[in-house]
């Protein structure tokens, strides 16, 4: 008998198929419940109130709103947005469009280096250059910090959607008499716009629900702030420090909060999901 | 223009070797030779396009209006507005529409004049005989068309900005018998007021549109006159091998 008995062979089979399904349950569980759990105590705190009003005081059973939390999460994801997008974009066009050289591999090296680092890293780095450098706590700083953790994300997938388009194109635009920067501005950009817009929205989903660098950089305040070098709430922040306190008040809106940013990250997802699928995605983008 | 001791290299690999050739202007050139021979290599240092592709690099005398390319004052890019080039497989801009391919070359080269722009691409569509089919669907996608549509697509880019001498590399390579001979009688036409220089597999259709041949075997010139003595009365033996199908 070379082949071995057929019937254990089945057996065997089907042992495997079976622990790789359950691994698979071991591993989609905890994610379901967790966003079961959220959603089901967070999902009963919505309101129009919630979402406008001024922070609860501690404990005193009014259910009170996230709105300062909602404008300073605004707040340091454009700041986050208006450094990290350009540099990020532009480093990416750099690496793919004139990389290959010692410098372009470089600056590669170091986006990867940069997605690796921890959170907390970040958040310290920011600390100590613009909190203690600017004497407390700004939106300025966690906007930085956020910058910091979107620029690999966003140079990434602006390298790795531009490294798609064809050199063909590059060759018929330059064929043309058109000048490489031109070419790479109005041909090859154009051409790569969806993936470039793609890894935009995934980094801005990315930086929505990061707190580390936040818990270092941004303070807190309960008011609306006007000035963006004041400390301000965050909507991180808020879920770590109302969901940690005594308060049943301040544990609601926690939970509210937490609903409230992962339906706005999974939507982000999911939307850039449905945007760019299918062949001619970029038509609609 | 002429090439004189021309040579070209990817890395150390010599695919160019010395060669001097006159082409006449307002003339049909064809190149013909087997797969290899560098004939693309060869027309695509005629536009300084050789030198695009990753350590690829050039040397020797390509006179352009008795002007070397090569020369070190000169900006490539002014010599590829001059002289124009139809890649072998089509490559139209599939993010903008027909119009705006055609457009692209003018534009991007700072012209700003929307009326004159129109003008000049509804004479280039004509004279790449693709007016009539797209007249309707200006607006549609360059990439939406047939491929011999696009191909005479890229052909209407290419002029649309008025070059001196027109390089084809196989341009009928993709394409079937009818759109064939509509882009011969187009290089045909083009003569009046280009220099065309086309690479063909194709020795009838060298035969049909070229006016003098150039024949090409390992990076070498091997023989170059008239196409008519060429496929007649050969000089060499190799081009009369090659000719007649004997090669081996
Ligand atoms: N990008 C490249 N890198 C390295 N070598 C190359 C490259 N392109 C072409 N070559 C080599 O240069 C030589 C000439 O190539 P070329 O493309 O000019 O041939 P061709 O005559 O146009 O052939 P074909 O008829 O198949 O298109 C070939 O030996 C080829 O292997
Ligand atoms: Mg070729």
């Amino acid at each position: 008998m070379i082949y071995g008995n057929l019937k254990v062979r089945k057996l065997k089979d089907r042992l495997a198929y079976a622990i790789a399904l359950l691994c698979v349950f071991a591993a989609a569980a905890p994610l379901i419940s967790i966003l079961l759990d959220v959603l089901v105590k967070g999902l009963p705190q919505f309101s129009m109130e919630f979402f406008t009003s001024e922070l609860p005081s501690p404990g005193t059973g009014e259910p009170g709103g996230i709105g300062p939390a909602m404008i300073g999460s605004m707040y340091v994801i454009m700041i986050g947005s208006a450094i990290g997008i350009p540099i990020g974009i532009f480093s990416g066009i750099y690496v793919s469009e004139y990389g290959n050289n010692w410098f372009g591999r470089s600056v590669r090296f170091l986006t990867e280096v940069l997605s690796g680092l921890p959170s907390i890293v970040v958040g310290i780095f920011a600390f100590l250059l613009l909190v203690l450098g600017l004497g407390g706590p700004t939106a300025y700083a966690g906007g930085f910090a956020l910058s910091i953790i979107m620029v690999p994300v966003v140079s990434r997938s602006t390298e790795e959607s531009l490294k798609l388009v064809p050199n063909t194109i590059r060759e018929a635009s330059l064929a043309l008499g058109v000048p490489r920067w031109k070419t790479t501005l109005k041909v090859v950009l154009s051409h790569g716009r969806a993936g470039i817009i793609t890894g935009v929205i995934l980094s801005i989903a990315r930086i929505a629900g990061e707190s580390a660098p936040l818990l270092l950089t941004v303070g807190w305040s309960p008011f609306v702030q006007t000035s963006l070098s004041e400390p301000i709430s965050t909507m991180p922040v808020l879920i770590y420090l109302y969901g940690t306190s005594p308060y049943e008040n301040w544990i609601n809106v926690a939970w509210g909060t937490s609903a409230f940013l992962v339906i706005f990250i999974l939507s982000l997802s999911i939307g850039v999901r449905l945007l760019t699928r299918g062949r001619f995605a970029y038509s609609r983008l | 223009m002429e090439t004189n001791e021309l040579n070209a290299w990817f890395g150390s690999f010599q695919a160019i070797k010395n060669v001097s050739m006159k082409i006449r202007g307002n003339l049909t050139t064809a190149i013909i030779g087997p797969s290899g021979c560098g004939k693309s290599t060869l027309i695509r240092c005629l536009n300084r396009m050789h030198e695009v592709t990753p350590k690829a690099r050039a040397k020797g005398r390509v006179l352009l209006d008795g002007e070397d390319i090569y020369s070190r004052d000169v900006d490539p890019v002014e010599i590829r507005r001059k002289v124009g080039m139809v890649f072998q497989k089509p490559n139209p801009f599939p993010t903008m529409s027909v119009f705006d391919n055609v457009a692209f070359g003018l534009r991007a080269n700072g012209i700003r004049d929307e009326e004159f722009i129109t003008k000049q691409v509804e004479r280039s569509l004509r004279q790449a005989a693709l007016w009539k089919e797209v007249e309707d669907n200006l607006d549609g996608c360059g990439a939406g068309i047939s491929g011999g549509q696009q191909q005479r697509l890229c052909i209407a880019r290419a002029l649309a900005i008025e070059p001196e001498v027109v390089l084809m590399d196989e341009p009928c390579s993709a394409l079937d018998p009818i759109a064939t001979s509509k882009i011969e009688d187009l290089i045909f036409d083009l003569k009046e007021r280009y220099t065309v220089i086309i690479v063909t597999h194709n020795m009838q259709q060298a035969a049909r549109v070229a006016d003098y041949t150039a024949f090409m075997y390992l990076g070498e010139l091997i023989e170059y006159s008239k196409t008519k003595r060429i496929f007649e009365n050969p000089e060499e033996e190799l081009t009369e091998k090659y000719i007649t199908g004997r090669f081996g």
